[in-house]
């Protein structure tokens, strides 16, 4: 099947239903996004198809319709996109693993919600898990790339 | 009185053959150098000045060995060096290095023996002393107990300014210039009409002086990073999905693979039928592991659903297998021939409980998972001849020697590469995932292999937190504290954790009372005893290990003797306390939370103290009881690590260690049928979400003596905080964890 996966098209050889996660990792080498839980209760392995916060270890490889974005398509450490810039201006990253979920999470969601409220953003987020729990950061820096985006 | 001095003296063995050690023949090797690790790799046009500074024609590659799980030891540890080397941090390659004796751990070793950090007399510092003896006479490679900071603080900074002088002496002997008339600049020599030598131009030079020893270490008025805010090394990498984590290692070749144990502890497997896995797609082999199956595959979600296609015959577990079993054996154990401690004894308990209105409560705390996001996961290959290991890991010396025993290979010939963790909260002092690993390396030789636990292996294979039972019995006289008894019964993390790694436990387990014993209070009558259960499943050291859970046990009671007595907490707790840092971080939380002004109906505010890993912290935590449950609104925190070296990761820390401490007191506990966990993944361990945390106020405080972690001593406060909160709030009090049990949260 193919897959296009940050601007680039691969041919797959997987089982219909491979988790998307998997595909990405082991079949395509992107490691941006992660296995924490494997049931969609943690969001460490978000990933946006059609700009479209997913969880990608419940999304059948055969069931993807459109352009996956993984951590590494939304921006780089020479080009980064606002979201990644206030997580980074806020110092938001602990041990980090749940980061990509949380800014593919965000980035989507302040694709589609400008000017959120506190309410909102704490509803669109808390469905990401953090063990470290940096959480008051990620609120701060959610608010913070909201400001940054209406600016661009 | 006998057996209290029998332990006593027993528990100072460990110090005093230490101690032995150092004096008749130790004394050579403790001072002697360690010889470089580095040296041994190095290439030609490279130097490596001291342990912990490398130096080649692309760049300088700090070495901090302190492992990284999310504290931020690397970028911290990278920060010292190069506040000395006068170098930006961010220009540098950061590296943990390999595993080393050199890179011991001399502060880690106090924490397991019976002195209180407020304590400076000749027998603790002995005693501190005899620590780091044996940290470095064992090459204790080890991170954990906050140490990093504390251990590193000289050390790094030292290496960095040898290393300076050193490149110094270099451009001296380039430029036939003297010492007083070059200085440093930003990874530069600077000469007298302001030319620049760049560092890197200086390496081949330096390689053939012997490092400068003589060096003074600058002036804390002159650091450009240290205390100011910093900028994580890795920030930018953990934003882009650009850093390798452990279960992010890709080698040509590799092959993917999960193992499955015994979900019953330690029941081990009987026989298995792999016929349905070994047909599944991409499935190479099926292998027979310790206690269980692993499956080798061409990915890893194929090694994930063969396993679960393996048909296994498991043994029954031989623990005591359901938790309320375990509870009766626990309380069973509070008996004077289970008495582990008694390192607090002041006054006369007996004497002033005699006759008095006794206040009496019991409380119990659960078996805890670790469940960092990251499932346990390595990468290994094994030759006929070496064995290289790739993973998160805070003991990469543990491992090579626990390695070696499995192998037969020298410890030479096994390399432990250090990658960042996911989250740890102590779970990577463990091997056994590496383990396994190994075991299926040894069944599949030249062939790098990439095994991760499915999830639910994480969850019902870690080694918990111990459960514990506590019991206060308290008196007040005239509107104080008079006596305050709290016995304390659980079973023994150093005796489960050690015997993994082939260590020894000798003497009192002091995290049976850690947090609780050593609490700067002068309570006239006031005993803390410690009793040890036998050993059921295995257990390990969790975020702030024996305080996790005892910060709650005796702050809940000094909450409940204050409100017997009648009195402020806050303000009982000042009376009473006689350790001038912890008064002052108590009184920064009373100032900030506003502490006995009214809050309204419906409201209240809860105080706990605990002094943990040297660290005095303060939380008030305030609640609303509204008509859907508990909602936290607030916590304030104050805590003192004698000099905060960065504020924004401090503030991290210790949010985090409050979040951590909150969310498993509100809802988290792992139980057991017939040896087996109940909880199996994040959906049944939840913790604290996003919509749950409150707005969390922290103050850093500086009037301690030393320079101290902040990793795990935000954890024990939170849950006696919040439990002390809900009893304002509703007059409910909770004397059980995980508080769910009792109330809702919203």
């Amino acid at each position: 099947m193919k897959l296009t996966v940050n601007g680039e098209t691969h041919d797959v050889d997987v089982e219909y239903d491979m988790p998307l996660l998997w595909v990405l990792r082991d079949e395509l080498g992107i490691t941006g996004p992660k296995y924490g839980c494997g049931i969609a209760q943690c969001g460490a392995c978000t990933v946006h198809v059609d700009g479209v916060a997913v969880r990608s270890c419940q999304l059948a490889a055969g069931d993807v319709i459109g352009d996956v974005t993984t951590i590494e398509g939304l921006g780089t450490p020479s080009a980064l996109h606002a979201v990644q810039e206030a997580w980074i201006d806020l110092q938001v990253a602990q041990c980090g693993y749940c980061q990509a979920g949380q800014i593919m999470q965000a980035a989507s969601f302040l694709d589609m919600n400008s000017e959120p409220t506190d309410a909102q953003i704490d509803a669109a987020m808390s469905g990401n898990l953090c063990r470290c729990g940096s959480y008051p950061r990620i609120r701060d820096a959610v608010k913070l790339a909201a400001i940054k985006l209406r600016r661009v | 009185m006998g057996r209290v001095k029998t332990i006593a003296r027993r528990s100072f063995l460990i110090g005093s053959a230490a101690i032995a050690g150092g004096v008749a023949f130790g004394t050579y090797l403790y001072k002697r150098e360690g010889e470089n690790p580095l040296l041994a790799d190095l290439k030609p046009g490279e130097t490596a000045i001291t342990p912990y500074v490398r130096i080649d024609a692309q760049g300088i590659t700090l070495i901090t060995p302190r492992a990284d799980v999310g504290q931020g030891a690397w970028s911290m540890q990278a920060h010292l060096i190069a506040e000395e080397l006068d170098i930006d941090p961010a220009t540098a390659t950061v590296s943990p290095g390999p595993a080393s004796a050199i890179y011991y751990n001399g502060v880690v070793g106090a924490e397991a023996m019976p002195i209180a950090a407020t304590s400076d007399t000749l027998l603790a510092r002995t005693g501190r002393g005899a620590a780091d003896v044996m940290g470095k006479l064992m090459g204790l490679h080890i991170t954990g107990g906050s140490s990093t900071v504390p251990d590193m603080y000289d050390r790094l900074r030292m290496a960095g300014a040898v290393a300076r002088e050193t490149l110094i002496r270099a451009a001296m002997k380039q430029t036939g210039l003297p010492r007083d008339q070059l200085s440093t600049e930003n990874g530069h020599v600077v000469l007298p009409d302001g030319s620049k030598i760049d560092y890197l131009d200086l390496a081949v030079a330096a390689a053939d002086i012997d490092p400068v020893q003589d060096v003074a270490l600058r002036d804390p008025s002159q650091w450009r990073y240290l205390t100011k805010p910093q900028k994580r090394t890795d920030m930018v990498a953990k934003s882009t999905g650009t850093l390798t984590y452990g279960i992010d290692m890709v080698m040509d070749g590799m092959v993917y693979a999960t193992t499955r144990t015994n979900p019953a502890m330690g029941g081990g497997i009987i026989g298995f039928d792999a016929a349905a896995a070994q047909a599944m797609r991409g499935v190479r082999s099926v292998l027979p592991i310790t206690g269980g199956i692993a499956v080798v595959a061409d990915n890893t979600w194929r090694a994930f659903q063969a396993a679960q296609a393996v048909d296994c015959d498991w043994g029954p577990s031989p623990y005591i297998g359901n938790t309320a079993d375990q509870f009766d054996a626990v309380a069973a154990s509070m008996t004077d021939d289970h008495q582990d401690s008694r390192f607090k004894d002041e006054g006369d308990v007996t004497a002033a409980l005699d006759g008095a209105d006794v206040i009496e409560a019991e409380y119990r705390i659960p078996y805890l998972a670790h469940a960092p996001l990251e499932p346990m996961s390595v990468v290994v290959k094994m030759t006929r001849t070496r064995l290289d290991i790739w993973t998160g890991t805070q003991i990469p010396r543990f491992v090579q020697a626990n390695m070696g025993k499995l192998t037969g290979l020298d410890a030479d010939n096994i390399h432990v590469h250090v990658l960042m963790s996911g989250g740890s909260f102590g779970r990577r002092l463990e091997d056994d995932y590496v383990a396994q690993a190994v075991e299926i390396a040894l069944q599949l030789r030249d062939t790098p292999i990439k095994m991760i636990w499915q999830r639910e292996e994480d969850f019902t294979h870690d080694f918990s937190r111990p459960l514990a039972i506590a019991r206060g019995r308290g008196a007040v006289k005239s509107g104080a504290l008079d006596a305050f008894d709290l016995s304390i019964a659980a079973p023994s993390v150093a005796e489960s954790s050690l015997a993994r790694l082939g260590q020894p436990a000798i003497g009192p387990d002091v995290a049976i009372v850690a947090g609780a014993w050593d609490q700067p209070f002068a309570i006239p009558n006031y005993r803390v005893t410690g009793y040890r259960t036998p050993a059921m499943v295995p257990i390990s050291s969790w975020r702030s290990v024996g305080a996790s859970g005892n910060g709650f046990l005796h702050e809940s009671f000094m909450d409940e003797m204050c409100h017997a007595a009648g009195v402020d907490p806050l303000e009982e707790r000042l009376r009473l306390c006689w350790h001038a840092p912890s008064r002052k971080v108590l009184e920064a939380v009373g100032e900030m939370s506003d502490w006995g002004s009214d809050l309204g109906p419906n409201r209240g505010r809860g105080l706990a103290f605990t002094l943990a890993f040297g660290v005095p912290v303060a939380q008030v935590v305030e609640v609303t009881n509204t008509d859907r449950g508990i909602r936290i609104d607030k916590v304030f925190v104050a805590a003192d690590v004698g000099r905060v070296l960065d504020p924004v990761n401090f503030e991290a820390q210790v949010q985090g260690g409050v979040i951590f401490g909150l969310g498993h007191a509100m809802n988290c506990e792992m139980t057991y049928v017939d040896g087996a966990a109940q909880q199996d993944n994040y959906h049944a361990y939840e913790g604290m979400r996003l919509y749950q945390t409150p707005e969390i106020m922290v103050r850093g405080l500086e009037n301690g003596d030393k320079i101290r972690g902040i990793g795990e001593p935000g954890v024990p406060p939170a849950a006696p905080a919040l439990a002390n909160a809900i009893f304002a709030a509703t007059g409910q009090r909770i004397r059980e964890l995980p508080l769910s049990k009792s109330v809702d949260f919203v």
